[in-house]
């Protein structure tokens, strides 16, 4: 499953400036494991010690929290665009 | 005017940042201010603060104030009353009201973070400032702007009250109406802030701006002659406002400007939106997010960006949260209307509505003192009251028209009223 991911401005030092990437991934499981393989400095800013989703880390699909389409069990659609952001946004460095 | 030394602070490594337009630490946590309290134990005072206008910027030394600010607005210290007659109604002999119901400009307390978030704009030498808002903060952010010569974009959720709408347009501000929720605003608002340089009062300026909510913890306490109170009852949006009460308490109690007290904090929301409450009465310290449908729509956040804060700060303080229904929310905007004379919106229906159901619980006890924050207007929630009064045929200027519309009234309606 191709989709898309938009970085945020503040992880993007971490993604070599790539505002965002395609990928593909039949589930948010598989997502990370790419962003890993991708880029290992961003790793630990999208989950903590546990593995877990950072707890001000919100994820979107489509515009809509993943939360609401079943999170992790959520499976992506051909096209999906995913947002990361954080749950107070904002840190453009000037 | 002088400032206060302060930086920023992340909130859950410590990190700190030299002052900056951010909001998220590395670690994608949030930042706040922090303070040197070691000094600001030196330069302030109850009679420091006391000698100076009725205003927020009376506590200046404890606001992140950037050099050379002067303040244009005397926003804040709304009166904090006794509400004797409410609280025989609901059960408490100790009830008072903290009313920024009458907060300048705007009639809410956001009136207080747009205040600062504005000083720390003009000091980044941002030229547009912008929000997403349920309302009150859009009203804020538009008056001030336009007062201090900012331009201001405000984005809300198509579906806001009229009344909110226009009193945003009025002041010349770009209004952006979104379809979706606040949630989705906000989203959106996150994003757009990484592409455009403007000061997102609530977005890059968030830090700045929630210190401006301490003010009505700091006003509470000199009111009550630099005491603290037994209870505070707060609504709940994003979470921010009880946690910056509770801080600012901490600081004052910190300072040595008041006796040490542990104040128990509790929490209102409406069902129809009641992440915090819900995990509160789970006693989980992590927030569902849920799909808002209520006719509080200031308080309608469904994923509150502060909710983690804000539960931490109510369990801690050995305080409780509550929600109650949007019948209950009108019926109680009426119940403070008709024994204080103070007219608030559906926020302020909820606040009191929780404390009544509180009350009821035990949660808060009769003698104790307790404060109720009533945060916003009811002049700009007309709408939820529209069938609640039905208006009477109207009577010729006539004194024998009004001897027999009384009679008719006096005959409908039960001895005790008429």
């Amino acid at each position: 499953m191709s989709i898309t991911v938009q970085i945020p401005s503040a992880l993007r030092r971490l993604t070599g400036g790539a505002p965002h990437l395609t990928c593909e991934a039949a589930n948010l499981h598989e997502l990370f494991a790419a962003l890993d393989g991708k880029f290992p400095d961003l790793k630990s800013h999208l989950r903590d010690e546990a593995g877990e989703v950072r707890r001000f880390l919100n994820i979107y699909v489509n515009e809509e929290d993943i939360r609401f389409l079943g999170g992790a069990s959520y499976a992506f659609q051909e096209g999906d665009e995913v947002l990361l952001v954080p749950s107070i946004a904002g840190g453009r460095d000037r | 005017m002088t400032t206060s030394t302060y930086q920023l602070r992340c909130r859950e490594c410590g990190k700190t940042f030299d002052n900056q337009p951010r909001s998220v630490c590395e670690c994608f946590s949030p930042l706040e201010v922090t303070y040197d309290y070691d000094s600001l134990k030196k330069n302030v005072s109850r009679e420091l603060f006391a000698s100076r206008a009725e205003n927020i910027w009376r506590y200046r030394e404890l606001l992140p104030l950037p050099p050379g600010f002067t303040p244009s607005l005397p926003v804040g210290f709304t009166p904090l009353v006794s509400a004797p007659r409410l609280g025989e109604k609901i059960g408490s002999r100790g009830l008072h009201i903290k009313n920024d119901a009458v907060c300048l400009p705007t009639l809410s307390f956001k009136d207080r973070v747009v205040a600062v978030a504005l000083a720390n704009a003009r000091g980044f030498g941002f030229e547009t400032v912008a929000c997403s808002s349920t309302g009150n903060l859009a009203n804020a952010v538009a008056a001030q702007a336009a007062r201090d010569g900012f331009k201001a974009w405000v984005f809300i959720p198509a579906d806001l009250e009229p009344a909110k709408i226009l009193g945003t347009h009025v002041f010349g501000a770009e209004v952006v109406r979104i379809n979706g929720s606040y949630d989705h605003v906000n989203r959106l608002c996150s994003q757009i802030a990484d592409e455009h340089n403007w000061g997102f009062v609530n977005v890059n300026l968030r830090p700045y701006y929630a210190e401006g909510s301490k003010t009505v913890g700091y006003e509470i306490a000199e009111q009550l002659g630099w005491r603290l109170p037994d209870n505070v009852v707060v609504p709940m949006a994003g979470g921010s406002l009880i946690t910056k009460i509770k801080k600012a308490f901490d600081e004052l109690i910190l300072l040595g400007l008041v006796e040490p007290k542990q104040v128990r904090f509790f929490g209102a929301q409406a069902s129809g939106c009641s992440p915090i409450s819900t995990a509160i009465k789970q006693y989980s310290s992590e927030i569902e997010p849920q799909r808002p449908k209520t006719i509080a729509r200031s308080l309608a956040i469904g994923n509150p960006a502060d909710g983690h804060y804000a539960i931490k700060a109510i369990t801690k303080s050995g305080g409780w949260s509550e929600d109650i229904s949007d019948p209950e929310v009108v019926n109680s905007i009426q119940l403070l209307a008709q024994t204080e004379g103070i007219f608030t919106e559906t926020a302020g229906g909820v606040t009191v509505g929780v404390a009544r159901k509180l009350i009821q619980q035990d949660r808060i006890l009769p003698d104790e003192t307790t404060v109720l924050c009533i945060t916003g207007n009811g002049l700009k929630t007309t709408d939820v009251l529209a069938d609640k009064f039905q208006a009477d045929k109207p009577i010729a200027a006539k004194l024998s028209e009004f001897e027999a519309y009384l009679a008719a009234k006096n005959t409908d309606l039960p001895a005790a009223v008429a």
